[in-house]
């Protein structure tokens, strides 16, 4: 592994009481694609939130070396503005300020959006909305990219689409891409490492071609039953397209929590 | 005839008030869910520095901006104390602000005391369509309008008004893409401020104001607001200058001491009609 841009260690992180990850280790090194599998409820998502401060550990640390931005599970657009006003607030954060908010890459790097730009983000299919998403999360400029549930209710053919711009990103622009999936096999087939984890903990780790091999994995990802996107979570919030706050979500901590260190490149 | 349009024109500056009352509600309500019930208190404080200023020799304008000012460091202090403390639900926020609405009145009597006071306004009447009415009143209206344009660019066009777009599009994604929610709740704030404080400066000179005027603001600002379902500006708007033409029509045509019960029998209609359409009230005060 190159020298890492993201490295958790011993990371726990309870709900009221309830433990969600339980003294996880991980990193991604530079230009790295890693996958991160797991089923529904396993911890994955609030590895995202963690990640990117939204959620303050109980323990453990997160180091990011330059910049880190997520493409959150569900798309969560801001349903009601227009696509190129979703891609202007991606920049919010963006170091370079106006100029930062400058939406034109974007469209040069994800041309699918172009047609776009005027239509409300929440007029848009699933698919549409997944790669808004993406350009957004590009907008701040990140080193790697959090992608939290990829190809949930996407069809085959927009997730290869999406698959093709992320591995595009990757070799073009040396974006390291930490792939959060219910299909483990894609997951597995686009990265080089991935992590199982499984409630809470990091079951297994490894390169990506091994875990596809090993047989604990076939078994519970690869085999007949993988979860088909059926859990509470799924159904919640998939082609809902923003407008409105999912239920228990978390409202605590800006950006700067504790043991989040964001350091510029 | 002439009596209708000066009626008319009479009821869109008192709905003018109305209307600036209801946006400050909308701004502060999408960006934050929270409902202010402090939001009458913004016109009360800001009509009465405007008062005290104007007495003690300070121009016209300058006096006027002080209110609106005052009005929007009140809003910014409300905020704070309703929102300031991380994971403090709408709910909880809706009674504070109920609260320090009160408390409000404790601080204007202390200052001001508790006879009603005005100021004079565009002195002398104007004569519309044969109708004569104060001239006031073309004054309010013509500050107003000006005013929606620029709230409506300001949240449409710039990129902190798209930021507090964000926040009542998506609180969640607004987070994701590093907005500081909280911040912009308080600037929800300050802005929901700034334009009650306005609505008092500029409907003070046509009508006085005691420190418990922000009851009657508050049920016709709410009751315009309440008409978009909290969330749209351009329906208070509306709403709030249909309330004022109504409400004068009512005390012209009919008696001067139905004014309030327009507003309550209306916002009634609005939430009865949106209840059974929409299910339960949880929804539209979500
Ligand atoms: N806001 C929350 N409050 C309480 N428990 C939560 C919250 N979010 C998630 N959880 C719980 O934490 C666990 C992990 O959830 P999550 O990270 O969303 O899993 P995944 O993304 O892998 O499906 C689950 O048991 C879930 O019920
Ligand atoms: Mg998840």
């Amino acid at each position: 592994m190159s020298r890492p841009v993201v490295e958790v260690t011993g990371l726990t992180v309870r709900y009221a009481g309830a433990t969600a990850l339980d003294g996880v280790d991980l990193a991604v090194g530079e230009g790295e694609l890693v996958a991160l599998i797991g089923a529904n409820g396993a911890g994955k998502s609030t590895l995202v939130k963690a990640l990117s401060g939204l959620l303050r550990p109980h323990a453990g640390t997160i180091t990011v070396r330059g910049r880190l931005a997520q493409v959150p599970e569900g798309r969560e657009m801001f349903g009601d503005l227009t696509v190129d006003d979703n891609l202007r607030l991606g920049g919010w954060r963006n170091p370079e300020g106006r100029r930062g908010r400058d939406t034109s890459p974007i469209y040069e790097l994800l041309p699918e959006l172009s047609d776009l730009r005027r239509r409300r983000a929440g007029s848009l299919s699933g698919g549409q909305q997944q790669m808004v998403a993406i350009g957004r999360a590009l907008m701040a400029r990140p080193d790697i990219l959090v992608v939290d549930e990829l190809s949930l209710g996407l069809a085959p053919l927009v997730v290869t689409t999406l698959v093709g711009h992320l591995r595009t990103l990757n070799t073009e622009r040396g974006l390291a891409v930490l792939l959060i999936e219910q299909n483990a096999r894609l997951a597995l087939d686009m990265c080089e490492r991935a992590y199982v984890l499984e409630t809470g903990r990091i079951a297994l780790h490894g390169a990506a071609k091994d875990l596809a091999r090993d047989p604990q994995v076939t078994a519970a990802y690869l085999g007949g039953h993988v979860e088909a996107g059926g859990g509470l979570e799924a159904g919640g919030h998939v082609e809902v397209g923003g407008g409105q706050e999912a239920g228990g979500r978390l409202e605590a901590g800006g950006h700067a929590s504790g043991g989040h260190v964001e350091a510029a490149t | 005839m002439s009596d209708l349009l000066g009626y008319i024109v009479t009821g869109l500056g008192i709905g003018a008030g109305f209307a600036l009352v209801a946006s400050g509600l909308v701004a502060i309500y999408r960006v934050t869910r929270v409902v202010n019930f402090a939001q009458g208190a913004f016109a009360v404080l800001a009509a009465m520095l405007t008062a005290s200023l104007l007495g003690s020799g300070v121009p016209h304008g300058v006096a006027e901006l002080g209110g609106v000012a005052l009005g929007a460091i009140t809003g910014l202090l409300v905020g704070v104390v309703a929102i300031g403390r991380p994971g403090t639900s709408p709910g909880t926020s809706l009674i504070v602000t109920l609260g320090l609405g009160v408390l409000a009145y404790a601080i204007e009597i202390l200052i001001w005391g508790d006879q009603p006071r005005s100021y004079p306004g565009v002195p002398g009447v104007a004569e519309v369509g044969g109708a004569r009415l104060q001239a006031h009143y073309l004054l309010i209206v013509a500050v107003t309008g000006p005013v929606f344009a620029v709230m409506a660019w300001f949240f449409a066009r710039t990129d902190l008004g798209k930021a507090l777009s964000a926040c009542a599009s998506n609180r969640y994604a607004a987070q994701v893409v590093g907005i500081d929610v909280r911040r912009m709740g308080l600037l929800a704030f300050a802005i929901g401020g700034a334009l009650g404080g306005l609505a008092g400066v500029l409907t003070t000179p046509v009508q006085q104001v005691t420190f418990d005027s922000d009851v009657a603001l508050i049920v016709n600002g709410f009751a315009a607001a309440v008409l978009g379902g909290l969330t749209r500006p351009g329906v208070a708007l509306a709403g709030g200058l249909l309330l004022g033409v109504a409400q004068t029509l009512v005390a012209g045509y009919g008696g001067g001491a139905y004014q309030v019960e327009v507003a309550l029998v209306l916002m009634l209609t609005v939430m009865i009609v949106q209840a059974a359409r929409t299910g339960p009230v949880a929804e539209t005060a979500r």
